[in-house]
């Protein structure tokens, strides 16, 4: 049996009511003039005759049906709820819709941000995380963002209760974006949601209404961060662009070791040497572009310290690179300190025949030492590798900055905005 | 399915039983309220025109809910002073049977349940209260006084009065729900759990006028 529509007249200007929700509706504010009316009983009584207040046209006209997680919803209701906030008051307006058969759900906006809302049946437990009062529900961690006292100024078209201009409730919102669990206590009873949020040109497709959505304006408590995918995955990045710079680093250490120019075996001793100890090496040729070379010393120095002093010297043009190097190693049963082998890199050298100036120095009473010294052309820098890790850390931080700027000002209009913030709070950079 | 056929006492239409163990059924025809006895079928008073409602649910949906097949087969209307709510008796194809409630389309499926503790008086109970049932917590989320406004088709039991009675609901974390109906003394106890419109799978429901 087909259940029908209903329609009243209203008791106060006589005009006619039709009704949406069926038998749930049990209350309903006449279109013509918004007296709200008991609409449970057949004799229609007037509950509450709207004061003067101006008429509030709602963004999506009752009566409009939209698809929202795949089903058809009538917007059939429509309240606005106000709520008191350190000398200000604030609004957000709340559409009731509904479905003959899936039941009743809401729809929020306020200052553009929407939500969708489910009434939910099963109790959230109670727990605190990072030092906040948190609940859990289903499989998320709600934080509590605020509590208020919401009250209803204004109501339009039906509703499954008793509404009237001036009920209060006491509620307290739990975040975990792009959820919110909020609940509601009217005279004890508490009634426990979780709202979606939603952008409003969403809204706007799913109710096919015509011009665009109200614009947003600032930071809503549940709203998803844009920077919440991208920071775990901005690192995710740099880690892989790390690993490949390690490869290419690896890569070019096995493809480009460097070419030996000259090596050989040499040795030092106090008495020998007497005063000079200055040799210098035979000819050896450098090939190739501009590029660097590295002269690496191995000693079997033991319990002493020796130092180089060497020039590179051009045996054509006579232009010489001069540098030094100390070579120290101790060791006893506490351990060891130094090391036998040094190197040294001189960049940009131009090709051509070069010969080494060796001049070694050691402690007047050291012993003998042996040494070897060899001098590579163009071995690999790593330098730049690791300039360019260091360059890749930007865009990481970055949305790291950004996120945290992000959250700063979400949680600026929660209870735990820190006391006496500025008033320019609308920007979303970090403080 | 279909029961056992009998004649309606006080019109003479035919009343047909769709759960073999039922004690009371009304008459579609005449609406009086029949209680079976060993013989016949006994009329013990009659219920005045349901008031027009808005449930989807009526005599003869049919549903499916974790793969058990029912049917619903009576239902009791209760009312209290914020509106009212459908208990609909159901009927599984095994023969067990249970409620399904339809409180402004917010469903609950429960069963009457053995309590697995001694329960409180109806004096004692306060909201907020946790009891540990099987296992689990479960919070007095609401106390309500209600009424019942009418009956209709097949019940477990005898059930006509029309007397204030104490209802208590309880749910936990998880979406289990149970009720404690204080009709009798000790209560009795009906666990079960809160179920969304598409999990029951339901057919021939009612149809409303600009939804089809």
């Amino acid at each position: 049996m087909t259940v029908k529509t209903r329609s009243l007249s209203c008791p106060n200007c006589g005009g006619p009511v039709q009704l949406r929700g069926f038998a749930h509706t049990l209350s309903v504010t006449c279109p013509q003039c918004l007296s709200i009316l008991d609409a449970s009983t057949p004799e229609v009584q007037i509950l509450q005759t709207f004061q003067g207040k101006q008429r509030i046209q709602p963004k999506i006209p009752l009566g409009t049906r939209g698809k929202l997680g795949g089903t058809t919803y009538e917007v059939i209701g429509f309240q606005v709820r106000e709520v008191e906030a350190g000398g200000d008051s604030y609004s957000w307006d709340e559409y009731l819709l509904f479905n003959p058969f899936q039941g009743f759900r809401y729809l929020t906006e306020y200052n553009g941000h929407w939500n969708f809302v489910h009434v939910e049946s099963a109790l959230p437990d109670q727990s605190r995380s990072a030092g906040k009062l948190a609940m859990r529900y289903g499989d998320h961690t709600y934080l509590h963002f605020d509590s208020m006292k919401a009250e209803t100024v204004y109501v339009l078209g039906e509703f499954p209760w008793q509404v009237r201009v001036g009920d209060t409730a006491a509620c307290q919102d739990f975040i975990a974006p792009p959820l919110m669990l909020s609940s509601e206590a009217t005279s004890g009873e508490v009634t426990w949601s979780v709202a979606q949020y939603m952008p409003g040109p969403e809204i706007w497709k799913a109710f096919s209404l015509p011009g665009a959505p109200p614009p947003r304006a600032g930071i809503f408590a549940n709203q998803p961060s844009p920077y919440a995918g991208s920071i775990g995955s901005s690192w995710r990045t740099w880690l892989w662009l790390n690993v490949a710079l390690a490869a290419m680093a690896f890569a070019f250490l096995v493809l480009s070791p460097g070419r030996t120019a000259f090596s050989d075996h040499f040795a030092y001793s106090q008495g020998a040497q007497q005063k000079d100890s200055a040799f210098v090496t035979p000819t050896f040729q450098l090939d190739g572009r501009d590029s660097n070379v590295e002269v690496k010393i191995h000693t079997d120095l033991d319990n002493n310290w020796a130092y180089f002093n060497f020039a590179l010297i051009n045996n054509e043009s006579g232009q010489a690179f001069d540098f030094a190097r100390e070579v120290s190693y101790y060791h006893d049963s506490d351990g060891t300190e130094g090391s036998r082998n040094n190197s040294v890199i001189i960049p940009s050298v131009p090709a051509g025949q070069y010969y080494l100036r060796v001049e070694p120095e050691m402690d007047p009473g050291a012993p003998f030492m042996r040494y070897d010294l060899e001098l590579r052309r163009n071995v690999p820098n790593f330098t730049l590798f690791v300039i360019a890790g260091l360059l890749l850390l930007i865009p990481p931080i970055i949305s790291t900055v950004r996120r945290a700027g992000f959250e700063a000002a979400r949680w600026r209009e929660s209870d735990y905005a820190p006391a006496q913030s500025s008033s320019s709070d609308d920007g979303g950079d970090d403080d | 399915m279909s029961g056992p056929t009998a004649n309606c006492p006080n019109c003479g239409a035919p009343v047909k039983f769709l759960w073999s163990s039922a004690v009371q059924t009304t008459c579609e025809f005449c609406h009086s309220i029949l209680v079976r006895t060993d013989v016949d079928l006994k009329k013990v008073g009659e219920v005045a025109d349901l008031p027009e409602d808005a449930s989807p649910i009526q005599i003869g949906t049919e549903g499916i809910y974790q793969n058990k097949s029912f049917v619903v087969v009576g239902r009791i209307l209760y009312e209290y002073k914020q509106g009212g709510w459908n208990e609909w008796h159901i009927v599984y194809n095994d023969g067990a049977s249970g409620w399904l409630a339809d409180a402004q389309l917010e469903y609950d499926l429960s069963w009457f349940t053995k309590p697995p503790a001694s329960l409180p008086a109806s004096d004692q109970l306060t909201r907020g209260q946790q009891f540990q049932w099987n296992g689990k917590t479960y919070e007095l989320t609401s106390l309500t006084r209600a009424h019942y406004k009418g009956v209709q088709g097949e019940l477990p039991f005898e059930y006509w009065d029309k007397t204030d009675l104490l209802f208590a609901d309880l749910r936990t974390t998880t979406g289990e729900f149970a009720t404690l109906d204080y009709s009798e003394q000790p209560p009795l106890l009906f666990m079960g759990r809160a179920v969304e419109f598409n999990d029951l799978h339901l057919k021939n429901l009612r149809e409303f006028e600009g939804w089809s």
